[in-house]
């Protein structure tokens, strides 16, 4: 289990590395320039350079990137907004904040956003799925497993958009679909996000009853389930002690890649439900050629891709006796 | 928006399905020889889903391909703004003056509000504009999927071990924020900065970026296919005649691999439908005017609240097409594949 950790939390530093530099470089590619963007309209040379310097990117890619990275362990000097401390993700360009604290200001949202939505995707999905393995060809089958293609089919930017035509503006059963901090309302809080949560729910539901449902069929008919039953152990007994272990292992690691994308920002829902997450924080700052935010964001997201990846993989451990962590 | 990942619930373990299938199903089943591809065929017109799930995707290309006949016949263009000859087919507020979105015998699915195009010809135009794309992006997926999975299968070694290690980190970018952030870096390639981008580099733009992305998956499946294919003695037995490795992976491998390629393109082609929409939405794909399914929902999203019809028209084409869609591609896998489990 230490090996494991030890190994995979390597492999994630390097991953973390190489997305990092992808982006640096790639914003580089760019041809707008954050200088001249923040320098104006009557913009002299000399009045650039001093821009580059304070915004500090007058250097070349490769010392940028290194002084970037530093900043992270060690925090950083700029010389157009002082010292930053570590763990520094650099200053943004377009409201010369730091930011992290801008991500973080972002954050809780965009965390209530993807957690509320997991726990009913997930109950939803997983319960339907094995009523469906279990009823398997009898109607509760056949109405998850259609229900669940026609879900699947559905785009948050539309459905979003009817369900707060229904049930926000004619009959008024749900709040118009805002944020407010928990530590503040926690009815508001949760009123709020009820909206978002069940349209997010509803689409990725689907994904999660077709997962189970084969994943338990398929469990269903192998050999160890059929010698428990053989021994004389309950149907609900075995289903509920042994087959479901089996089945859990593939939907748990769909289940990590889709709340790593959730925390990331939901980018589309955030835009349909006119929320201020992290994805509305990023596409924005592509729109600025927000640099360090862009940067920022990126990092988190593809962070929490893989720490939950690593995370993925040892509970899947725990859940099925069958994997051993090498 | 689902990144265009085929989802992981497809069935994986097609390896040597053709080979098995002809041998075991010529003896049980017929006195003459069937080919895979015809006992697949058979099976799936016995799937009454799929087949008219067939038709309505057809009918959704057909009239992709004959917008501009259909239009021509219908008399009228997507660009337009009708209500600028005829103010009376708006009321006070820019809104259309008939009920349900303005749809009449002349305007069959009614007037976008505020700027009084023709619903219907956007509608078709916009298909015609986002499947095309769409389909282009699958073509050069798949193309490029193939190639560098199959290659870094068969040549295995230093190769494989690159090329999986760029898989790896494709795979763990996140898609929908570095599709956002790669349009402008694909823009910046062809124009300079200050320049209005042309609607056909919105279009090649959107295509570069959905395939750069989407190879990863398909590549890497393919890679595990061929590293198992070609171990086994028909390959062995081509090398042993003296086959060039093109040969080989052409004649060889290729014919074993088209159950696999064909489910993933169809797993991918509404995925990429959905995404170019999202994107166009977002506003980083293409732009109004320039008719497109996400386009659209993007402006029935400025006034869904007070004309829900226009909405209505482009969020259920879309639905319908993509439901068909996915349901057509099921019945594909089970007739390609009748073994594995949904």
């Amino acid at each position: 289990m230490f090996r494991f950790l030890v190994r995979r939390t390597l492999g994630a530093l390097v991953i973390m590395l190489i997305i990092s530099a992808v982006t640096f470089w790639l914003f580089y590619a760019i041809p707008r320039d954050p200088a001249m963007m923040s320098c104006g309209k009557n913009c002299t040379k000399p009045m650039l350079e001093q821009v580059r310097h304070n915004l500090g990117i007058d250097h070349p890619l490769p010392v940028q990137y290194w002084e970037w990275l530093k900043g992270i362990f060690v925090g950083r000097d700029y010389p157009g907004f002082g010292h930053c401390n570590a763990p520094c993700l650099g200053y943004s360009f377009a409201n010369r904040e730091p930011v992290l604290g801008t991500i973080l200001d972002r954050l809780p949202l965009t965390l209530s956003l993807a957690f509320g939505s997991a726990v009913v995707f997930i109950t939803g999905g997983v319960g339907a799925g094995m009523i469906a393995a279990v009823k398997q060809g009898k109607w509760q089958d056949k109405a998850a497993s259609s229900a669940s293609l026609v879900a699947s089919s559905m785009q948050i930017y539309f459905v979003g958009y009817i369900a707060m035509y229904f049930l926000v503006g004619k009959f008024d059963i749900l709040d118009n679909p805002s944020y407010t901090p928990i530590t503040e309302n926690p009815g508001a809080w949760f009123s709020g996000l009820l909206l978002p949560w069940l349209v997010l729910a509803l689409i990725w539901t689907a994904n999660y009853t077709r997962m189970t449902r084969s994943q338990l069929v398929e469990t269903l008919s192998e050999d160890y389930v059929r010698t428990a039953r053989a021994k004389g152990l309950s149907r609900r007994n075995v289903f509920f002690r042994f087959a479901w272990r089996g089945a859990m292992g593939p939907i748990v690691t769909i289940f990590g890649i889709d709340l790593a994308t959730l925390i990331g920002g939901a980018i589309i829902t955030e835009t349909v439900f006119s929320l201020q997450g992290v994805g509305r924080l990023a596409v924005d700052s592509v729109d600025k050629s927000d640099l360090p935010m862009l940067l920022g964001v990126t990092v988190l997201s593809a962070g929490a891709i893989v720490i939950i990846n690593i995370v993925v993989d040892a509970i899947y451990a725990a859940i099925d006796p069958r994997i051993r962590l090498a | 928006m689902t990144p265009p990942t085929p989802s992981a619930a497809a069935p994986l373990e097609v390896t040597d399905e053709t080979v098995t299938k002809s041998t075991t199903s010529d003896g049980s089943k017929a006195s003459e020889g069937r080919s895979p591809g015809q006992l697949a065929w058979k099976r799936f017109k016995r799937d009454k889903t799929g087949v008219i799930s067939a038709y309505v995707v057809i009918f959704f290309f057909v009239v992709a391909i004959a917008a501009p006949l259909i239009a021509k016949l219908y008399g009228k263009d997507p660009y337009t703004t009708y209500v600028s000859e005829r103010p009376e087919l708006f009321n006070a507020f820019s809104y259309p003056a008939g009920p349900n979105g303005g749809m009449s015998g002349e305007f069959w699915f009614g007037i976008e509000p505020q700027l009084g195009r023709d619903v219907f010809t956007f509608l078709l135009y916009g298909i015609r504009n986002s499947l095309g794309i769409a389909t282009a992006a699958t073509l050069l997926t798949v193309i490029l999927g193939v190639v560098i999975g199959v290659t870094a299968g068969y040549l295995g070694g230093k190769t494989d071990y690159l090329v999986g290690r760029i898989i790896d980190i494709l795979l763990s970018f996140p898609s929908t924020l570095f599709f956002i952030a790669f349009m402008p870096v694909v823009y910046g390639l062809f124009i300079a900065d200050d320049e209005n981008i042309p609607t056909s580099l919105r279009a090649v733009a959107l295509i570069l970026v959905l395939a750069f992305f989407g190879w990863a998956s398909i590549a890497r499946l393919l890679r595990g296919q061929v590293l198992a294919l070609r171990e086994r003695e028909f390959v062995e037995a081509a090398k042993v005649t003296g086959a060039s490795p093109m040969r080989i992976v052409f004649k060889e491998l290729l014919p074993n691999l088209w159950t696999p390629i064909l489910i993933q393109g169809t797993l991918m082609l509404p995925a990429y439908v959905t995404a170019e929409a999202g994107l166009a939405f977002l506003g980083v794909g293409m732009i109004d005017p320039t008719p497109d399914w996400g386009v659209m929902i993007g402006r029935g999203a400025q006034f869904y609240s007070e004309d829900l019809t226009f909405m209505l028209f482009a969020g259920l084409s879309m639905v319908i097409f993509v439901l068909a869609f996915n349901l057509l591609g099921d019945s594909v896998r089970d007739a390609l594949d009748p073994k594995s489990k949904r």
